[in-house]
């Protein structure tokens, strides 16, 4: 399978896909919905405003050793794209001006692709700040330079986020790519070897899920309970938190929901789940991302659809904090993917 | 739009609007159903397969259309889905069939 990007789709291009999220796939007005920026008008959160910025999420290039069926970042081996050390250089600049910044979450692609991966852990970690890194568990067994990643995130007090979309290989497979949740399966039994997500260390270990499919995540306590129950039992993994997560209609995922006849279904399902408490905890509200360009996004969706933060700090370079704490974030339709049901972040459901 | 049929999909979505003719008898059953499905005793995910399974015996196509997505989302794999529609046709069937136990009794009360 080859990048959305590689096989010249039309949906590689974001414009393409915010047309189809406005007026539907085959002709204008097509299929609409009521616009997100309305639906929060009704509750009152309408301009949504950053609560704090806490969070500062990284995507370290779009370069991945897999191509996952429902990728947002359109990632894969195909894509070269990838964050230089001087960006992560204002990156670190910014970090060092900014302590409200305490977690830095390092996304990509696969992040530990770029070759300034250990350089730039290193130095965030020089500036204290806890540090996430967004692992696809595979690429520690892709290549055995890579072999020795458990043993350097355990150095440097990382905290793993792997995605596992099911605990059973079939689910895993279809979503992830042939022999995926084999060597997942083997990377999750080397991290909790060095002590990750062993009861008695502070190594956290936290395990995503993805619906593999057209719907929406169960939820997310009782699914943890069966995913530890399972894993523990068949092969002997454990792991702290399992974070659910909804799939946003964009890119590689808005693919499969056009070609599968999916699409207009699995929007109504999400406006149909619509929830005023998760969409007051959205994570765009404490996060800022900031792209392999340097450019800056109030979260990954709206940087994977080019939607700038609406302000004059675009870019890490015009960094400005004043600025960013009074955008209004920027909302389109997948918005809705935020707040269904008990709502989805990159730190799973955001109520209970 | 073409009405000369008795199921409509998209009629799933409407259940709620039962409401608008009895709201408090409405309120009292989606109270109660929303509760029957939580976790309990049985978890949200048992019940969902058992779900499944009933929706098939009294032929509910808004009840598979509902509990299929359901049941898999839960995480069940389409062979344990086809073994509970299975479970259901079993019961369905032994149903039928062990009634022939009532035949066989009033053939032999009326044979000679």
């Amino acid at each position: 399978m080859k990048s959305l990007h590689a096989q010249g789709s039309k949906l590689a291009d974001s414009q393409q896909q915010l047309d189809i999220l406005a007026h539907g796939a085959a002709t204008m007005d097509a299929f609409t919905l009521i616009p997100f920026q309305q639906k929060i008008e009704q509750i009152g959160l309408y301009p949504l405003q950053p609560t704090a910025m806490n969070i500062f999420q990284v995507n370290l290039g779009k370069m991945c050793n897999q191509v996952c069926r429902h990728c947002h970042v359109d990632a894969g081996p195909d894509r070269k794209v990838i964050m230089t050390r001087e960006t992560m250089q204002q990156c670190l600049e910014i970090l060092q001006l900014h302590p409200n910044f305490t977690t830095v979450d390092l996304t990509g692609g696969a992040p530990e692709l770029n070759p300034d991966f250990r350089w730039f852990v290193d130095e965030i970690r020089k500036l204290n700040r806890h540090v996430i890194v967004r692992c696809n568990l595979t690429i520690i067994l892709a290549n055995k330079r890579f072999n020795d990643l458990p043993d350097y995130f355990k150095s440097h007090s990382i905290e793993v986020v792997s995605s596992l979309p099911s605990y059973t290989r079939d689910r895993t497979d279809r979503q992830r790519g042939d022999g995926v949740f084999e060597d997942s399966i083997k990377a999750l039994q080397l991290l909790n070897s060095v002590g990750y997500g062993i009861d008695g260390t502070d190594l956290v270990l936290n395990l995503v899920y993805n619906p593999a499919g057209a719907f929406l995540p169960p939820a997310q306590q009782a699914l943890e309970k069966e995913y530890k129950a399972a894993l523990g039992k068949d092969f002997g993994i454990s792991f702290n938190s399992l974070y659910t997560i909804t799939n946003m209609p964009i890119s590689r995922y808005l693919d499969y929901l056009l070609q599968s006849g999916n699409y207009e279904k699995y929007m109504e399902k999400l406006l149909g789940a619509f929830n005023p408490a998760a969409a007051a905890n959205v994570m765009c509200r404490n996060t800022l991302s900031v792209g392999w360009d340097g450019y800056l996004y109030d979260c990954d969706f709206n940087q994977m659809l080019d939607l700038k933060v609406d302000c004059t700090a675009k870019h890490v370079s015009m960094f400005d904090a004043t600025a960013l704490a009074n955008r209004h974030i920027v909302v389109n339709q997948h918005c809705f993917g935020c707040t269904a049901g008990a709502g989805s972040s990159c730190g799973g459901a955001v109520t209970q | 739009m073409d009405n000369n049929h008795y199921y409509n999909a998209s009629d799933l979505g409407k259940f709620g609007k039962i409401a608008d003719y009895q709201q408090p008898l409405a309120d009292k059953f989606f109270g109660w159903y929303g509760e029957v499905f939580a976790d309990g005793a049985l978890t949200a995910r048992e019940k969902s397969l058992i779900a499944l399974a009933v929706a098939h015996a009294v032929q509910c196509p808004y009840c598979i259309d509902a509990y299929s997505s359901d049941a898999y989302e839960k995480g069940y794999n389409e062979a344990q889905m086809m073994e509970a529609v299975h479970v259901a046709a079993a019961i369905k069937g032994g149903a039928a069939l062990v009634h022939g136990v009532q035949m066989m009794n009033k053939v032999k009360e009326i044979a000679m």
